[in-house]
């Protein structure tokens, strides 16, 4: 399991001697923990929404106020205007309570697995495209790959292609820092310690109605790495993942 | 996958036994300073006091934040309450001017105030935002008396920790720690936009919480009864909030 055999970048072909690990058991703790985390984060978040599915920007927002837009789902208090005639249970509760256990612990594993990255080389190896790809014609040739739907080279069982890394920094150090930033901004605790975080963001409702896009791309990228992974193989990636194996041989299938 | 080596299997000791107690220290230490909630048990536990006690030392010194007149939203926004029963409704046919507010337990000289006591005594107004737990919100500007000036008047004893506080509506009762109790932004309040505090808003008397979300802010509020102890409310949990499955403590 050691991670000083890993090829250092996407444009290498093969490993120098035989690895047996695609994923480093650090990657691929956290990265569960994170599953999991992230599916309790969204389901609860939901359930959050659907007490108020109106939108707004600025400081305050309620039904008095014209929302920046509305979701048509019913919603689960009946002081909402939703033209369904119905009115859902009531999950608040449990779901805030969740939400924020499921939310501290996703920040602890990340925090673990960011500073893991920064001191194991993780980050530099296999996050930072190399120097070579950073061009507009390597970045066209990838996605031209991408959309013909090429299967991934033997290269990739070691580490991630280009479009991979640079999907993944914005999703570690845009999309997660900026869904921690605006959910912290809701808080009228953390908005009395950081007036500035709420007030740059156009305020408490302006960050709930950030909080919900950032949510929106992050399921995206969700569905397409799940997309990705069973066009690259589910049972290699996912083998990759748990066990840490890369099983070459049948890449691509 | 290679063996254990002995090496790894030591390392992984000392570092499981270090984290295991190094979260027995953090637990103590957070027990001695009061940093667990009383709804600190059961599943949601380790979340709850890793909410609370952050939120607890960083707001040690901090203030709402205070908004400018030209803020202030029109209309207010209040959720429905339920129906507030006979007394309720004798009491507003005079005014509300036999509504008292008694104040018990921990403290020198208990006693009894009625809005016109409250109004006698050094008032606060401020312009405050107000968010619900379901995602609404609204600013406007409360006026009340500070509780740490009610606090003063009747004199806690050393050992107070809470301010239990309850409703005209039986089934609403809450609770905040000395911090908050004694912060200069939490008002009894009885006025709004410059008048009377609305029924629909909690009049005539309402707990006014600013750091903390809508539902702190218990409505028609009766009587205060400062503690040292949460489980003797209840079901023990603090306020009414945990036993319809909400958090008591309301900072996030």
């Amino acid at each position: 399991m050691s991670d000083a055999a890993w090829v250092a970048t996407s444009a290498a072909a093969v490993p120098a001697r035989t690895v047996t690990s695609r994923h480093s058991a650090l990657v691929r703790v956290t990265h569960w923990i994170t599953t999991i985390c992230f599916l309790a984060l969204l389901l609860t978040g939901i359930e959050i929404l659907i007490s108020h599915p109106r939108f707004y920007w600025g400081e305050t927002g309620n039904i008095h106020t014209t929302p920046l837009f509305r979701i048509p789902i019913p919603a689960s208090r009946s002081s909402v205007p939703t033209g369904y005639g119905y009115v859902l249970q009531d999950q608040n509760g449990w779901s805030r309570y969740l939400h924020f256990q499921a939310a501290w612990l996703a920040v602890l594993t990340g925090l673990l697995y960011v500073l893991s990255c920064l001191f194991s080389g993780h980050l530099r190896k296999d996050l930072l495209p190399a120097r070579a790809d950073l061009s507009g014609r390597a970045f066209s040739s990838a996605i031209a790959n991408h959309l013909r739907f090429k299967p991934p080279g033997t290269e990739e069982a070691w580490s991630y292609n280009l479009l991979q890394r640079v999907t993944y920094l914005v999703v570690i150090f845009v999309l997660f820092p900026l869904i921690i930033w605006t959910g912290l901004a809701m808080s009228p605790a953390i908005a009395s310690v950081f007036p500035t975080a709420v007030s740059v963001l156009g305020g408490q409702q302006s960050a709930r109605t950030i909080h919900f896009f950032v949510t929106v791309l992050l399921v995206l990228f969700l569905l397409v790495h799940i997309m990705m992974i069973c066009l690259a193989g589910f049972r290699n990636r996912m083998r990759a993942m748990i066990t840490g194996r890369a099983g070459t041989h049948k890449e691509g299938a | 996958m290679k063996p254990l080596s002995r090496r790894k299997l030591i390392t992984t000791g000392i570092a499981t036994a270090a984290g295991a107690s190094g979260l027995a220290v953090a637990g103590g230490l957070a027990k001695r300073y009061g940093l667990i909630p009383p709804d600190g048990g059961g599943p949601f536990g380790p979340g709850e006091t890793l909410t609370y006690a952050a939120q607890r030392i960083l707001t040690s010194h901090s203030m709402a934040r205070e908004f400018s007149p030209s803020q202030i939203s029109n209309p207010p926004f209040a959720n429905e309450v339920g129906p507030l029963g006979g007394e309720f409704k004798h009491l507003q046919e005079g005014g509300f001017a036999d509504w008292r507010l008694t104040v018990d337990g921990l403290v020198a000289r208990p006693a009894s105030f009625s809005i016109a006591d409250l109004k006698s005594h050094p008032s606060r107004s401020q312009i405050t935002h107000l968010a619900c737990e379901e995602g609404w919100s609204y600013i406007a500007q409360w006026t009340g008396v500070p509780l740490s000036c009610v606090l003063d008047v009747v004199g806690i004893l050393p050992q107070a920790r809470y301010v239990v506080y309850f409703s005209m509506q039986k089934d609403w009762w809450d609770s905040v720690d000395m911090a908050d109790a004694l912060h200069p932004q939490t008002l009894v309040a009885y006025g709004m936009n410059g008048g009377e505090l609305p029924v629909g808003h909690g009049g005539p008397l309402r707990l006014r919480v600013p750091r903390q979300l809508g539902y702190k802010n218990v409505k028609y509020v009766t009587r205060l009864t400062v503690t040292d102890n949460l489980k003797r409310f209840g079901e023990g949990l603090g306020s009414a909030s945990p036993e319809g499955g909400y958090a008591w403590y309301a900072g996030i």
